[in-house]
């Protein structure tokens, strides 16, 4: 297994081992990236784009999985809560914006997503006042049966359009808005697409997006309105994890009873997680309902949720850019590898089980497990007779 | 049953005798079913004073701990802290009003650094939520740099500030029990409590820990010793409360408990028709 490669040269201390980038790199190589993420439906580069579906379309799940990794990680990465129905909350936020846009109201899009967010945060306090007094698997097992039953509460209630669901979810409004008889407007401007002659590229004037269309053919827009949404969502995250909830997060996910006697009131934060998570769950439905235009039970299955802990573990959980990669894979892998049929949910089985041998602890776990982890083995090696530099402090 | 009165000299720099008692347990007991854990103990900790707990295993001094705490709730009595009751108060409540303890098994936040383990204590005076955090108002900004600055300072008070960004697991033992230390501290305790602190320590460290102990009583705080090694609760108490069933058996000066028959019966054990 491969634990450990670079044990010798360990820094003494956690935080400072590489040499701090100069902030300008540190603006350049951000700023590169997030264009780049922009570009990426324009680019169209080779191998990377999916060959068998529309790539801006996978794009698009895949900044939708990224937020709902974000959000889950707040509750099972930093506060350790196991959350096992998560997608109740996505179902809640997509079902809102059907129901506010199409089935009873026909109230515009962004009028909609902050109610459609505060019904996802009003159901993670109302599921988490009562279960989030029981621990660890117990946890679990309940938020399970809330997805399940978020899910079963849309089948079979007729205000929610049953098993049939609710259609013609309306797209968010173009700038400049569509003319009310459905005629398009022309754009503010349009965009040209690459295209490559083997690995040469040039600019394909007949493959253009329509900046700030949101139309059916053309997901790009789509896919720019939730990387928008996954950026603010990620500053967020920064910002709250590294403030005091962020560590008393950090602190009940590592000792619950301990927690609470350093003065923190650790019920109040798991509410908070909870809610926070839900927040995000809800945001990411919403986004997931206007796109698709349609929501149903479908839509929702238990499957999801697994999926969406996945994306997590597989990430890294407690780390935000793990659970961004584990997200980005869990949706890419199986588009990617469409042309394997039914064969590449099985290759994306084995990816998952290679995973859990060689990476337990996920592509990208937290900095403190790596080091922590490394630290400990140090110890050992000192314990076992190779000491150079002993430390004894004592 | 040898009473013994209170506060007879003592340690040279043992606070007044008539200093106000800070925490009061009043005639206390603790049932776990059928078993008394605790049976009508009653003693007080006065300000400034570093009071130790003492008893053979079992005697009941972590399970007093506990009342005093808010982890247990006493069948009959009660804990008053600086007059209030502890009784049906939440344990982060009891934290704020000002008692902080350490564990007699570590129990730290193993995979926070040593900062972000004392800050956390710290933040229990804070008032940050999500939104001043999303927002990073000036009074967030204050707080986070204050916590900051005094985890670093609590730190260095405790002899690890050169550890800071380390993780807690992977601190040697020894520096795990000062951190401890250092984040009680950082609650900002009117009343330190100290559970078996040098529990696992060889005779160098348990000596360094006593200075250590001394420090902190010396920056004003008044200090709880639970503890099983006599050498140190004799080397470091101002007075000292034994108890043996869940019993006070004597109450004194440390010179006053070390010369008492019914604690050296207690500890080297007599015929129970003698003690009685």
């Amino acid at each position: 297994m491969s634990r450990l490669p670079s044990l010798p040269k360990l820094p003494a201390r956690g935080g400072k081992e590489r040499a701090p980038l100069s902030p300008q790199v540190k603006i350049a190589m951000v700023a590169f990236g997030i264009v780049l993420a922009y570009a990426l439906p324009l680019l169209h580069l080779p191998l990377i784009t999916t060959p068998d579906s529309d790539f801006a379309g996978v794009l698009f799940t895949m900044a939708i999985y990224v937020l709902v990794a974000l959000g889950l990680n707040i509750v099972v990465g930093y506060a350790g809560l196991l959350d096992l129905g998560y997608v109740g909350f996505y179902a809640i936020g997509a079902y809102s914006v059907a129901v506010l846009t199409a089935a009873h109201g026909s109230l515009p899009f962004f009028a909609v997503v902050p109610i459609a967010v505060v019904v996802a945060m009003i159901s993670g306090v109302l599921l988490g006042a009562p279960t989030l007094r029981v621990r660890g698997d117990y946890l679990a097992i309940v938020t399970l049966g809330f997805g399940e039953i978020i899910r079963l509460v849309a089948t079979n209630s007729d205000w929610l359009g049953g098993a049939r669901g609710i259609s013609k979810v309306p797209a968010p409004p173009s700038i400049p808005p569509n003319g009310a008889d459905g005629t398009v407007t022309e754009p503010l401007f349009k965009i040209p697409h690459l295209q490559w002659d083997g690995l040469v590229p040039s600019i394909d004037p007949d493959t253009t997006t329509k900046v700030l269309k949101f139309g059916v053919l053309d997901a790009a827009p789509y896919y720019w309105l939730a990387l928008t949404v996954v950026l603010i969502v990620l500053v967020a995250d920064v910002l709250i994890k590294n403030s005091r909830v962020g560590r008393a997060w950090e602190a009940t996910r590592e000792d619950e009873d301990a927690a609470e006697m350093m003065g923190v009131p650790t019920f109040r934060y798991k509410l908070l997680a909870f809610a926070i998570g839900a927040f995000v769950g809800g945001l990411a439905g919403s986004l997931f309902a206007t796109r698709q235009s349609f929501v149903s039970p479908m839509s929702f299955q238990l499957l999801l949720s697994m999926l969406f802990v996945a994306a997590v573990v597989v990430g890294g959980q407690g780390n935000r850019w793990g659970v961004i990669i584990g997200a980005s894979l869990v949706v890419y892998l199986p588009e990617r590898f469409r042309e394997f049929n039914d064969f590449r949910v099985l290759f994306f089985g084995l990816a998952l089980m290679l995973l859990a041998i060689y990476r337990p602890q996920g592509i990208l776990p937290p900095g403190r497990t790596k080091r922590a982890r490394a630290v400990q083995a140090k110890l050992v090696a000192v314990e076992t007779g190779t000491e150079d530099e002993v430390e004894h402090r004592a | 049953m040898p009473e013994l009165t209170k506060e007879s000299g003592g340690a040279p720099s043992s606070p007044a005798p008539d200093a106000p008692p800070i925490l009061e347990v009043d005639n206390v007991t603790l049932k776990f079913g059928g078993v008394t854990a605790l049976d009508g103990v009653t003693f007080d900790i006065k300000q400034g004073e570093i009071l130790g707990l003492i008893g053979p295993n079992g005697a009941g001094k972590t399970t007093c701990f506990n009342v005093m705490t808010g982890v247990y709730k006493p069948t009959s009595g009660e804990a008053r802290f600086l007059g209030t009751t502890l009784a049906g108060r939440k344990r982060f409540e009891i934290t704020r009003l000002g008692i902080a303890r350490t564990f007699q098994n570590i129990r730290l936040f193993r995979s926070m650094t040593a900062l972000e383990n004392v800050m956390v204590g710290v933040d229990t005076h804070s008032t940050t939520g999500v939104l001043r955090a999303l927002f990073r108002t000036p009074r967030q900004r204050t707080e986070q740099a204050y916590a900051e600055k005094r985890a670093h300072e609590l730190l260095e008070l405790v002899g690890i500030a050169d550890r800071a960004h380390e993780f807690a697991a992977s601190l040697p033992y020894g520096d795990q029990r000062r951190l401890e230390i250092a984040r009680a501290l950082a609650t900002e305790p009117k009343l330190l409590c100290l559970d078996e602190p040098a529990a696992g320590f060889n005779p160098a460290e348990k000596e360094k820990l006593l200075a250590l102990i001394r420090k902190v009583r010396d920056e004003g705080y008044t200090v709880l010793l639970i503890e099983h090694d006599m050498r140190l609760v004799m080397g470091v108490t101002d007075r000292i409360v034994v108890l043996e069933f869940g019993r006070k058996i004597a109450e004194g000066s440390p010179a006053e408990i070390r010369d008492n028959p019914a604690v050296i019966a207690a500890y080297l054990g007599v015929d129970d028709d003698d003690v009685a």
